[in-house]
Formats: C-alpha cells, sequence, structure tokens
C-alpha cells in the first residue's frame, strides 16, 4: 500500500508547525484536555464549521492525514473516501464499531484505540451498577434525600450478591477484569465468548442463552459487531429468569432494548444496571420510572485519572504516527 | 438468680429451667423489642408466647401497666432498641437476650454479667452483606453513580456531558477496625488493586497488611478510610476532626460501623467547606435523623441502615435468632454466644 509515500510526502509539504489533525466531534478528552493536546497539533474542527461535512472536508480537510475520533462519532465510508491522504484514524475509545473498519482496511488505513486503558474503570463501574441495582443503593440514597426514612420507616429489602452465579459476556480485557473483582464477593463466574479461554477456570458456555439459563446475573462486556448486535434478545431475558439481573457496559445496541424495556415493566427479569443506550443520550422514559434500575450516563472511563491516561495515549499514537514510528495501542486489522 | 455462670460455655446448669421442666417453649415470654423483620416476628409467635414492645409505645414503664415483668424470660433486640440497664432491672426472670444484629453497643454488657443473662449475636451471616455495601458506597461516591442515576433521571444527560468522577481501582484503602468485616472489606478491596492499611486495638498477626497503631498516621496515609470497627466506649468519636483533616479534601470517608463512631458536627462542617472529599453513610448518631446539610450533596451518598439489610441475609439473621433461643430454653450450647 501507498501510505508511507503519501505521508513522507505531505510531511515535506507541510506548511503549518504543528500536523493537522481533523476532529468530527470533540472528545471528551478534547473537552477536557484542549490545551495540551492543541500544544502539539493543529486541530480542523468540523463541528465549528457552518458548511455541511462533505463540503467541509473537501474544503479544508483534504491533504488531512489523520482524524481524531471518539466512541459514538461515526467514521463512515464516505468521510474515508472524502480524505485521499488519511493515514490514521485515532479513536478514544475501546469500541470499534463506529468506524468502517472495512474500508480502512482497503485504504491502509491504520487505527490507533484505547486498548485496556478503560478495563479497571469499565469494571469498577461494572461491579458498582450490580452492587447498587442489587442492594438498592441509589433508590436508598434517594429515599433518605426525599426524607422518607424519618416518615415511612424502614427502606424495603435489597438481594445478596454473595452466592450468585454471574455470567459474563465477552471475557476479553474487560470481562477479565469484572470476573477478578467478583471473585472475592462470592460469586460464581460463568462466561461467553468468541472462543474458550484456556488460562481461565470459568466454566465456559459457548451460546449466550445457555449461559442466561445459568446465572442470576448477566454483565456485557463484549464490543458490538455483527454478530453481537442485540445477541440479548427476549429469549435470553426469559432464559435469564424473574430473578435475574443485567448489566451492560458494552454498548447499548447488544441488548433489544425495547424487549428489555418490557420485561422490566412486566417483571421477567428483576432489575438492570446500565452505562449504554441504543439511542444515547435518548433513555426510555419506563426506566426512569422503574426503581430497580439503575442509569449511568454513558461514562464507564469518564475519571480523572484515566482521562488524563488517554490524552498521553491519544499524543504518544499521532506523535508516533507522524513520525513514522510504530503506534502506541493499534487495532489489529488483519483479521 | 441464684446460681453461678459461667460465661462462654453455655454448659452451666440453670436451676429455674429444673423448677419448670415440662412446659412447653410456646409458653415462654419473648419481648420483641422493635419491629425488625416480619419472617423474624412469625417465628417468634411460632414458637414462644411473644410480647411487642412497639404495642406499648416502646416503653417499659407502660408495658409493665398491662403485663407481669417476670413472665419475660428472653429479649429479642437490635441496633434500635436493646437491653439496657433499664429493661433488665424490670424483667427478674430474664434469661437470654438474643440480638438481631452482630453489633452489641445497646446491650449493657456489664449488666448482663452481673446477672448471669445470656447474650447472643448474629455474626458471620451479615459479614458479606455489609461488606458488599462498603464497596457499594466507595463506587457510590468516587464514580458519582447515584449523583449520575439522578442526573439521567432528571432528563439532564440530553443537555451536557456529566462531568469527571475519581477512579477507584488502585487507590489506597484504610480500614478502622480489622475484625470479620473488616477483612471482608479488605479482601474485596484488594480485587480493585487497591492498597490496605489498617488501624485496630492490636496488630493482627495473619493479616499481610500494614498496620497503623495511630488512626491519625492511617487517615494520612490512605485515601479511602472505611469505619468497620464494634462501638465501644473507646471508639466512640474516633473520626474527629483532627482524623477527617488528616485524610483530607480528596479523602472519603465510609461509615458502615455506628454513626457514633463519627463526630457528625465535624463531619458535616468538612463536606460543606471542603476538607473532605466525599463520604457514603449507612448509619448516623441519631437514626432515623440525617443532617440536613447533607441531603442532595453530589459527594455524599446515604443509606437508610441497611448494611444487612437483604431478604437472605435477615432471614439468616432470624434463624440465627430462633436457634439460639431454642439452644438456650433446650438447655443447649448457644451457637453464637457473647456471654
Amino acid at each position: 500500500m501507498d501510505c508511507n509515500g503519501y505521508r513522507q510526502e505531505n510531511h515535506d509539504q507541510n506548511l503549518f508547525p504543528k500536523p493537522k489533525v481533523l476532529v468530527l466531534e470533540p472528545p471528551p478528552v478534547f473537552i477536557y484536555h484542549e490545551d495540551k493536546l492543541s500544544q502539539k497539533f493543529h486541530f480542523l474542527k468540523a463541528w465549528d464549521s457552518p458548511l455541511p461535512l462533505d463540503q467541509f472536508l473537501t474544503t479544508h480537510a483534504h491533504s488531512v492525514q489523520a482524524i481524531l475520533s471518539h466512541g459514538s462519532c461515526p467514521v463512515t465510508t464516505n468521510t474515508i473516501r472524502l480524505l485521499p491522504s488519511l493515514g490514521l484514524i485515532v479513536t478514544t475509545s475501546a469500541g470499534l464499531d463506529q468506524i468502517d473498519l472495512q474500508e480502512c482496511r482497503r485504504r491502509g488505513v491504520s487505527v490507533a484505540y484505547a486498548g485496556s486503558l478503560f478495563s479497571a474503570d469499565v469494571a469498577d463501574i461494572a461491579v458498582g451498577l450490580l452492587i447498587d441495582a442489587l442492594r438498592k443503593i441509589s433508590a436508598g440514597n434517594r429515599y433518605v434525600t426525599q426524607g422518607l426514612w424519618a416518615n415511612n420507616g424502614d427502606f424495603s429489602l435489597g438481594s445478596k450478591l454473595g452466592g450468585r452465579k454471574v455470567g459474563i459476556v465477552g471475557l476479553g480485557s474487560i470481562g477479565l477484569e469484572v470476573g477478578k473483582r467478583l471473585e472475592p464477593f462470592g460469586c460464581n463466574i460463568l462466561y461467553c465468548s468468541r472462543n474458550k479461554k484456556s488460562s481461565v477456570s470459568y466454566p465456559y458456555y459457548s451460546n449466550v442463552c445457555e449461559l442466561a439459563a445459568n446465572c442470576e446475573v448477566l454483565i456485557i462486556c463484549c464490543e458490538l459487531n455483527d454478530q453481537t448486535r442485540h445477541v440479548i434478545n427476549k429469549e435470553v431475558l426469559l432464559a435469564l429468569g424473574k430473578k435475574g439481573l443485567i448489566i451492560n457496559v458494552g454498548r447499548g445496541a447488544i441488548i433489544d432494548e425495547q424487549e428489555m424495556v418490557r420485561c422490566l415493566m412486566q417483571g421477567e427479569i428483576a432489575g438492570a444496571g446500565l452505562d449504554v443506550f441504543e439511542n444515547e443520550p435518548h433513555v426510555p422514559s419506563e426506566l426512569i420510572s422503574l426503581d430497580n434500575v439503575v442509569l449511568s450516563p454513558h461514562r464507564a472511563v469518564h475519571t480523572e485519572e484515566t482521562l488524563m491516561a488517554l490524552v498521553d495515549l491519544v499524543i504518544g499514537n499521532l506523535e508516533a504516527f507522524f513520525s513514522n514510528k510504530p503506534l502506541l495501542s493499534p487495532v489489529l486489522l488483519d483479521e | 438468680m441464684n446460681h453461678q455462670p459461667t460465661p462462654q460455655t453455655g454448659k452451666e446448669k440453670n436451676p429455674n429451667l429444673k423448677k419448670i421442666s415440662g412446659i412447653k417453649m410456646e409458653s415462654i415470654g419473648v419481648l420483641m423489642t422493635c419491629p425488625m423483620h416480619k419472617y423474624l416476628e412469625q417465628q417468634l409467635e411460632t414458637h414462644f408466647n411473644l410480647f411487642k414492645l412497639w404495642h406499648c409505645n416502646s416503653s417499659i414503664t407502660e408495658f409493665l401497666k398491662t403485663h407481669q415483668g417476670n413472665t419475660i424470660r428472653a429479649v429479642v433486640g437490635d441496633t434500635n432498641i436493646g437491653a439496657d440497664a433499664e429493661l433488665i432491672a424490670s424483667f427478674p426472670n430474664l434469661e437470654i437476650v438474643a440480638s438481631y444484629s452482630v453489633g452489641l453497643d445497646k446491650i449493657d454488657l456489664r449488666k448482663c454479667e452481673e446477672k448471669g443473662i445470656r447474650v447472643a449475636n448474629t455474626p458471620d451471616v451479615l459479614t458479606d452483606d455489609v461488606a458488599d455495601l462498603a464497596i457499594g458506597l466507595i463506587l457510590g461516591v468516587l464514580r458519582r453513580i447515584c449523583a449520575s442515576d439522578e442526573y439521567v433521571r432528571i432528563g439532564k444527560w440530553k443537555d451536557a456531558d456529566f462531568g469527571l468522577a475519581t477512579k477507584f481501582s488502585g487507590k489506597s484503602v484504610g480500614i478502622v477496625g480489622l475484625g470479620r468485616i473488616g477483612t471482608a472489606i479488605a479482601k474485596r478491596a484488594e480485587a480493585f488493586g487497591c492498597s490496605i492499611s489498617y488501624f485496630s486495638r492490636s496488630q493482627k498477626p495473619f493479616a499481610n497488611y500494614k498496620f497503623y497503631s495511630n488512626i491519625i498516621d492511617l487517615a494520612t496515609s490512605c485515601q479511602i478510610l472505611i469505619v468497620a470497627c464494634a462501638l465501644t466506649e473507646e471508639t466512640r468519636h474516633i473520626i474527629n476532626r483532627e482524623v477527617i483533616d488528616a485524610l483530607g479534601p480528596k479523602g472519603i470517608l465510609i461509615n458502615i460501623g455506628r454513626g457514633a463512631h463519627v463526630d457528625e458536627t465535624e463531619l458535616v462542617s468538612a463536606l460543606l467547606e471542603g476538607r473532605l472529599g466525599g463520604a457514603g453513610l449507612d448509619v448516623y448518631e441519631n437514626e432515623p435523623e440525617v443532617p440536613e446539610e447533607l441531603l442532595g450533596l453530589g459527594n455524599v451518598v446515604l443509606q437508610p441502615h441497611v448494611g444487612s439489610d437483604t431478604v437472605e441475609t435477615s432471614d439468616a439473621m432470624a434463624d440465627l435468632v430462633i436457634s439460639n433461643l431454642k439452644a438456650h430454653f433446650s438447655n443447649k450450647p448457644l451457637l453464637t454466644p457473647v456471654i
């Protein structure tokens, strides 16, 4: 592929002291650390322009070699095709479903992502949502702050976490961190993944429905792709059962959201802890009224510490690309 | 009572039992001090002759107006109303106090020992739940789970990003009291890559955590301080202004012990002034009253004393109370004796 040639040619012709990077929509790391990033790179801000995207790209970004993207910002086939000099997409997410990877493969565009930088934070929030949903922590907090404890007496009982069978859907970096954290709570960990992992002793299930039938908690830790879209459907939810809980820290579209809402409303499952939704920032209104659901505005990685580490990773990847060195956290596109 | 008790063995003979042999357990008078758990109430009603103190406005004096004090041979108390000197003095035939709790701060243990009254509690069955809640509170405060849940519910997510939280994994955790519950908390926090240190009456030889003999040093060294010790005269207000200041503006305090462990007034002012980063509380000095200033603070999570309040554990605690009472009245060893 010719990308190395393109890169060298553009570098020599580059009149700006800082390399140009296109940003379609600002990622959180941009919002919090724009200064630090702008010291190193010149950002072309597509969202700031009155021009529609296509026009902006052809007018201002024709020679751009790198895009800075994030998890909910699509980098489409069309966008990639309007950028003949594109050599790198850096996304601040661990997920890649928003990028047309096939087109990247075809064009020889490299992709860098967050790797396992987020795994601890995502695992922490998965456990936090689970404990909250079972022990009604957010609901109990509301009970106290609304003055109901003094007036109405004891709050209702929660459910014990210890001894529960927890099914992890997707035992990648995040799934493994979740399992590790839940073990001392006395949970029995089971999992379902594309392949069985020989390095773990957790019981393996080859399909999600069977996993759901054998556990009382499902934690979604997998990526969103064609195989996992709506993999949590009516059959799986019913198999999980009336005492079952579902925790989603993957992507909203892994779960058939409408079906999950129906199951929650009708008591087919006992509760949920959700950091992601099919159509963010829209959250189904039925969920707002439920006490057995914990809602989080897609912030599994929004900690100060991780965002600092992420800035450094983004800068590191962009600098590596512009100086023709290996990326720090490349996505392996040749699968 | 004219027998010499041997504490902790449960094997001494109670001459009163000899006198009343042949009387069924269902006639034994048991006083429940307040509503605790419906299942426990039902079990007590089934197995004994149950009296409910709250039917007399929770007043011993009122109870004695309509009941004979010598009918009560057992008291089931909890963290609200236990067995203080007044209660013990009011029931001359009291043989056993079975607490629906592991904490004993509401029981006059000295008086019980003096009078040869047995005491039982509910350890172990609730350890996991309380430890789970401690971790849940840490995550609720640091990761702002409760505050962001509220944010979504009131529709603000559409308007703006919620903002940043603080990472939990890898942080330093300090535990006050490394008993059953403290140890269970430590094991959980370790799985998050946290470093664990503790303050206790004495160093625990088998604990592989850093020991501090001074609570200020512990508070200085850690970011998350968890109160997990018993409430005694020595530990009342153990978390005072000095400790809170040592914990500092990035520190958070988690209290799953007793409200009286913490100087609540100092805690409130520290939070309002930003001298303390946040707090997760399950207990308060004057339950169910919670300082008004704490309500609605984004860096505070408040729970209505639910440490062991799961269906499973409440039932297990109730079973233990019943088993201890049955054991006592069959002259068998108590399952979980304190005295």
